[in-house]
């Protein structure tokens, strides 16, 4: 009997736990051992490479660090970001503990709170290179879908600012850069700034060079619509919005993840080089600064940034197949 | 009985080319009865589509025009369906929410939100599609998504159901599935029905009248046969009947002896060859 009862309960577990591991596409564990496999040995053959190759290569610095010694001031920046952050820890519990007694001798006292004065570490830089680079690019997002949209449905739109396009997209960051300064300097003038100006002037040269490929993937995504979709539209006499809504943005959603996607992977080429330009805070300033430094370690120091950036660069293109997996409809 | 229910009066197509207008039709007159069923036959590139796409109002007459109903035809509307060749279904919604769009649009202020809901499934069982109510386009075949077109020019409650080679792109028994579907329909709806076809049996055996229309440019309406068959019609009972093969044969007679097509077989391969490459340079270009 209970042989009888246990029998079917267990075949459906074992085919919802099969249809779970499709919907996962977890593939079997030979395919995996092979995809995992080749990219280790080419990570494992450059990490020989460059361990035989680095100390042949002499700076003034000493000797190019080999992946032994940025792999050791990898852990001495993390170490150096968390004895800062025991103390920035420290010195708030000590200013809050004497607010505290002020106030409980005078409750009217003001009582000042002063952030802690510490020099940002590089995993604070990164902190701030990741919010500029977000900041940047969803501004460029909600400057370029909009405007792509129109040019994409208006023909004569996209003829007159054609050329515009084609002649501000390849111009570089570094170009822009100190226009930008000049211009946010100029006009952002406040008492009481709610954000930095450096980090305005490099947010707005992130956009600046990175909205171009959002941009012209909608509108190209917009004007490809199929003509029967179109028909369909009008047949059915949908509203301006109702089109744009249910036909047009729909249909050209993956031309503008596309976009999307390459305009991320230049915000964050262009924030470093904008940031290191610019002095503004950020991890093109702790590759500068470490440059400027010159001490023996510095070279290893970039190195841990190099890979960093190249880590987070990577980061932020899967985050963005994972988002346009979530959304576009042809995936 | 005075006036008809739709009716072409000398429209003339004229496309602008780079090498100079290009008159497609010229002088079509052509006047439809509430509930018939009429299928426009004729070759390849004559005009079939511009005069289906003028009805629908997707297209502007040059000259001439088009009354429905007494109202002059001057854009798209859903009281003209229009079911088109390749299903046009939109790939991000579901079955269920194609036929939604439509149903929404226009019956947003006459139904409740249950009855719309009820509107959409039963369109979607009278063309036996209520199964895939929430798979995409892509999931389902051909001639299911030719049905869920259907289905949604239908759910618009069109007095004009226009359809351009509906069943053109499916297998011969997907397509004689679908017309005996579309026969039941129309006879239960009584829907004035305009469609394209390429297909000889196809138009006898669907139609009240068939509008044979000459090779253009500056195509018209060649011939116009009233088909006297009983409905419900059988394909297998008619397919030796003698009035039956007549018709056929009237049909077959217009298009393959007085309309015949010079053009032999060999430019349009070597056309075909010539664009083969094309495509191929293209790619290498890209590479
Ligand atoms: N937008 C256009 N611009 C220029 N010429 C056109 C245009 N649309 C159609 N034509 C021409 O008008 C003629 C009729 O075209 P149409 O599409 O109506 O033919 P059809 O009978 O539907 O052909 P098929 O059976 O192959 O679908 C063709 O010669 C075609 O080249
Ligand atoms: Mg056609």
């Amino acid at each position: 009997m209970s042989t009888l009862t246990s029998s079917p309960s267990e075949s459906t577990s074992a085919s919802g736990l099969r249809a779970l591991v499709e919907r996962l596409s977890i593939p079997n564990p030979a395919t995996v051992g092979k995809q995992l496999l080749l990219p280790l040995i080419g990570i494992l053959v450059f990490l020989g490479f460059w361990h035989l190759a680095a100390p042949q290569v002499n700076t003034s610095l000493g000797a190019f660090p080999g992946p032994v010694q940025v792999w050791e001031q990898g852990g001495q920046l993390w170490q150096e970001h968390s004895s800062q952050r025991d103390r920035a820890d420290k010195f708030i519990t000590m200013q809050e503990e004497r607010n505290q007694r002020i106030l409980e001798k005078d409750p009217d006292a003001e009582v000042k709170i002063r952030p802690y004065p510490g020099a940002p570490t590089f995993i604070d830089q990164i902190g701030t290179s990741l919010v500029t680079v977000l900041a940047g690019f969803v501004l460029a997002t909600i400057i370029a879908v909009p405007l792509g949209i129109v040019f994409g449905l208006n023909r004569h739109f996209q003829a007159a600012v054609n050329p515009l396009i084609q002649v501000f997209k390849p111009v570089s960051p570094l170009a822009w850069l100190p226009l930008v300064t000049m211009v946010v300097s100029a006009t952002y003038v406040s008492d009481d700034p709610m954000f930095e100006k450096s980090f305005l002037t490099s947010m707005i040269t992130v956009t600046l060079c990175s909205l171009w490929p959002t941009l012209i993937n909608t509108s190209v995504g917009v004007a490809a619509v199929n003509p029967d979709l179109l028909n369909v539209s009008r047949v059915l006499r949908l509203s301006f919005w109702t089109h744009v809504r249910k036909v047009v943005l729909p249909s050209s959603v993956p031309m503008i993840f596309t976009g999307l996607r390459v305009s991320l992977g230049i915000a964050w080429m262009v924030l470093i080089a904008a940031e290191m330009l610019a002095q503004s805070p950020g991890l093109g300033k702790f590759v500068w600064d470490e440059f400027q430094n010159g001490s023996s370690q510095s070279l290893s120091r970039i190195m841990v940034a190099v890979l960093a950036i190249g880590l987070i660069g990577f980061l932020l293109d899967r985050i963005m197949l994972l988002i346009q997996k979530k959304v576009a409809w042809n995936e | 009985m005075s006036k008809s229910h739709l009716e072409l009066t000398g429209v003339e197509m004229a496309f602008d080319t780079p090498k100079g207008a290009f008159i497609a039709l010229d002088n079509v007159n052509l006047k439809i009865k509430k509930g018939e069923f009429v299928s426009l036959i004729g070759h390849s590139g004559c005009g079939k589509s511009t005069v289906l796409n003028i009805v629908a109002g997707l297209l502007q007459a040059s000259k001439g025009g088009c009354v429905l109903d007494g109202h002059e035809v001057n854009s798209p509307g859903p009281e003209r369906a229009v079911v088109f060749q390749n299903h046009a279904l939109m790939p991000w919604l579901t079955v269920y929410e194609n036929v939604e769009l439509a149903v929404q649009q226009v019956f947003r202020k006459t139904m409740s939100k249950q009855e719309r809901r009820d509107w959409i499934l039963h369109n979607l069982e009278l063309v036996n599609m209520a199964h895939a109510a929430n798979k995409r386009p892509g999931e389902i075949s051909g001639g299911m998504a030719q049905r869920v077109g259907i289905a949604r020019a239908l759910a618009m409650k069109p007095s004009v159901l226009l359809m351009d080679e509906p069943f053109g792109a499916l297998d011969a028994l997907t397509r004689a599935h679908l017309q005996d579907s579309l026969m039941e329909i129309q006879q239960e709806l009584n829907n004035t029905v305009i469609m394209i076809t390429h297909d000889v049996d196809e138009a006898v055996l669907l139609s009240d009248r068939i509008i044979m229309m000459t090779n253009g440019p500056a195509a018209t309406v060649g011939e116009d046969l009233h088909i006297d068959l009983p409905r419900p019609r059988n394909r297998v009972t008619l397919a030796d009947d003698p009035t039956y093969v007549h018709y056929r044969q009237e049909v077959l007679k217009f298009l393959y002896e007085k309309q015949r097509k010079l053009e032999t077989i060999k430019p349009a391969r070597a056309g075909k060859a010539e664009q083969q490459e094309k495509r191929e340079e293209a790619q290498a270009a890209r590479a």
